[in-house]
């Protein structure tokens, strides 16, 4: 099952590669993980997409909380916390047909055009993933040329909160 | 006051309370070097490898329970750490690994003997620190050994750049240390610990099993009076041999692998399980899936992501053990001891039908030396009072069953890496904390070739250890498991150029002792105690094909134990 875990930790050189050799060490799946400074620049805040059984999670989160760099942890569950993703997309418009199909659609689902140039179109879109997925399938006959995903950003609903 | 960077590492070592700090000096630690040459209060211990050094701090550590100090170089100094480094870190021992680095300016440009400590020993520690900095210098040597003490102890590296240890700042060494993302639990959930109060009360066939982490919690007397207290059969692991002294009645030596029948037997029969600082490691659990079926499970713990790991606990309890244990104790304060006890008399008799078949049994022999005779003639010459260290292999396991281990902190072995070469180096650590104590290392013909170097250093410190070396010519667990599961076919287990360990002994001024018939083992060792001053290094050849037993094989469960070939109709009788 995917799950979505949270975390602050010390905003120090080698932080994130302990996290990451602890996926690879004991064999845990990362399907995406995003990193940044937050408001406190000693702290950096991480969002980790992974997945597997309830006792792999429960695991996870023990093996997390044990790095000595992790300050403080949650594991998102369904319904109480918010996932968005911003999703960058490269691709050809050269013909007015192209363009007019390409405005339609970017509109339809609520992203912008960022770039333009004689042949292509660079299309910003953020919303969960699904939405992504579901943009690069209406894609179908354009021709893509790149696809950038930031990974999910997490943050718990109302009372649901993650800070020291 | 105003220091350099490395007489800011000595002081704080001073600081911190070290005695020893064992090292190899190099290139990136000269600075370092050159302060403990103009100081008095820590004393340096030269060895001949840095492997060494991390496995002489680590026995050090182990024996008597103060963290072990590592100086090294950068580079290969760093690499040759790493072994020490994993042993450490699987058995949880404190001990604080100083790196000397390549100067901050060259870092990450191939320069000579650099390589990326952090990076290199990431995962075989606790922590590990790079200090770019000289003004952090103290508050991170002080964080090292507050990580390497505290919660589960283990490895912690502080990694210094050569300029970093030349330039100055003011000293002082911070007494406390707090750190907002390591705080670790010591006292135990009062809920839980009435919970498994009831739990134990409850049970028909309980069994009360310790690991290694009673040890490092210092557990021992609320344990022992557990034990007392409720009357309850006890076993332990490999690391945790000890805690309850071996002669308790209620002990029925060590479990997993080779372990006794009747302990794993016990085990896999129960119906309620107290786990005290013990991992449920494979070499303990065998099979998970026919792992103790009928168990309910109390698990104490301080590492919280040890309990659930590898079996399901009913009853988790995160916190010191001995704390814990205490707690415990207070709630079984108004029960009646008579009580429970008769609760438990069949399951008693059952165990006591188990323990009939004898399974440490052996065939004595007045030609061939039998390995288990030899550590059962040390148990009795030392009465149990000796530092056994050993190496890892036949030799170790024989040490785990037949010396009976009256005290914690006497049995010092790698038991999660299973380290071959730590047995010497070990023993000059536990030396040094009990200089005036006897140091035995068990060890065998292919594992102490790994480390050998070491005798060196003995002789430059006077160090008495005695070296017991089973000599059966065989890498003698390999060989066992090719006899038993690749049909005898010995594959590179065999040793067809073995030095003559006498003569090797006495080049590096030591005193060397062959012997090769069972009537001289006794003397034998007799002999090598009474050479107070000196190391002396016994060489018994024993049976060459002697192999270990009970065993449970990879992967089976505690109820498919095998017996010595000649008891199978016991067994099979028992199994039935």
């Amino acid at each position: 099952m995917k799950r979505i875990i949270s975390l602050l930790l010390e905003h120090e050189p080698g932080a994130l590669a302990r996290v990451a050799g602890l996926f690879t060490a004991r064999g845990y799946n990362i399907e995406s993980l995003t990193v940044a400074p937050t408001e406190d620049p000693s702290l950096a805040r991480m969002t980790i997409v992974t997945t597997g059984s309830d006792a792999i999670i429960e695991q996870i989160t023990k093996q997390l909380n044990k790095l000595v760099d992790v300050v403080k942890l949650r594991t998102m569950s369904d319904g109480r916390y918010l996932g968005r993703e911003l999703m960058l997309v490269k691709v050809v418009a050269g013909t007015p047909d192209q363009r007019n199909d390409m405005q339609r659609l970017v509109s339809i689902f609520r992203g912008r055009i960022i770039d333009v140039t004689d042949a292509t179109y660079t299309i910003e879109m953020t919303g969960n993933s699904d939405k992504a997925d579901a943009f690069l399938l209406a894609l179908n006959d354009v021709e893509l040329i790149e696809v950038v995903r930031s990974g999910i950003l997490g943050i718990g609903r109302g009372k649901h909160i993650l800070r020291v | 006051m105003r220091l350099t960077g490395a007489d800011i590492v000595v002081n704080c070592l001073k600081d911190e309370g070290v005695e020893y700090i064992f090292g190899y000096p190099g290139g990136a630690a000269l600075h370092i070097y050159d302060a403990i040459y103009n100081q008095g209060a820590v004393k340096h211990i030269l060895v001949r490898h840095e492997q060494g050094a991390t496995h002489a701090a680590d026995g050090y550590a182990r024996a008597t329970g103060k963290p072990g100090v590592v100086l090294v170089t950068s580079g290969p100094g760093v690499t040759n750490t790493v072994t020490g480094l994993a042993t450490a870190h699987m058995d949880s021992i404190p001990m604080v690994v100083i790196t000397g680095q390549v100067p901050s300016g060259l870092i990450g440009d191939d320069a000579f003997q650099e390589v990326d400590t952090v990076g290199v020993t990431r995962p075989c520690v606790k922590h590990n620190f790079l200090v770019k900095d000289v003004k952090k210098i103290a508050e991170t040597i002080k964080k090292a050994f507050y990580i390497a003490m505290t919660g589960r102890p283990g490895p912690v590296v502080v990694d210094i750049p050569k300029d970093i240890s030349a330039e100055t700042a003011e000293y002082h060494y911070p007494r406390k240390i707090e750190m907002r993302s390591y705080q670790p639990r010591t006292r135990g959930h009062g809920k839980m610990i009435k919970k498994s109060v009831e739990l134990l009360l409850s049970a028909k066939q309980p069994i009360i099993y310790t690991g290694g982490g009673a040890i490092l919690a210092e557990a021992e007397v609320p344990l022992t009076r557990l034990v007392d207290k409720l009357g309850y059969p006890s076993t332990s692991t490999l690391m945790g041999l000890g805690a309850i002294p071996a002669r308790h009645p209620t002990f029925l030596g060590m479990l997993g692998m080779h372990g006794t029948y009747e302990s794993n037997m016990a085990m896999y029969h129960c119906d309620v399980m107290l786990a005290v600082g013990a991992r449920f490691d494979d070499r303990v659990t065998g099979d998970l899936d026919k792992f103790a079926p009928n168990a309910r499970i109390i698990h104490i713990d301080i590492d919280p992501s040890s309990i659930g790991k590898n079996v399901s606990v009913e009853v988790p309890i995160v916190g010191d053990c001995k704390s814990v244990l205490e707690d415990m104790l207070e709630l079984l304060e108004g029960v009646s001891d008579s009580i429970h006890r008769s609760a438990v008399d069949d399951w008693w008799e059952t165990i006591k039908g188990w323990k009939r078949v004898d399974s440490l049994q052996y065939d004595m022999s007045d030609t061939v030396i039998k390995p288990q005779y030899v550590i059962q003639k040390l148990f009795e010459i030392t009465k149990g009072d000796a530092y056994v260290t050993s190496d890892v292999g036949q030799h170790q396991m024989w040490a785990a069953q037949y010396y009976q281990f009256q005290k914690p902190r006497r049995w010092i072995n790698s038991g999660g890496l299973g380290t071959m070469g730590f047995g010497l180096p070990a023993a000059m650590g536990v030396q040094l904390g009990f200089p005036d104590d006897l140091v035995v290392c068990v060890t065998g013909d292919a594992s102490i070739q790994m480390c050998l170097q070491e005798l060196s250093t003995c002789l430059q410190y006077n160090l008495p250890i005695k070296v017991l070396n089973l000599n059966n010519q065989y890498m003698g667990m390999v060989r066992q498991w090719q006899e038993f599961f690749y049909d005898r076919r010995y594959s590179h287990s065999y040793m067809d150029a073995l030095p003559d360990f006498v003569k090797l002994s006495e080049s590096y001024g030591h005193v060397g002792i062959r012997v090769d018939s069972p009537k001289e083992v006794e003397s034998a060792i007799q002999e090598a105690i009474s050479m107070k001053d000196r190391l002396v290094f016994i060489d018994v050849i024993t049976d060459p094909e002697e192999n270990v037993y009970p065993m449970i094989a990879a992967g089976k469960g505690h109820n498919e134990i095998h017996l010595k070939p000649s008891r199978g109709e016991i067994e099979n009788r028992e199994l039935a």
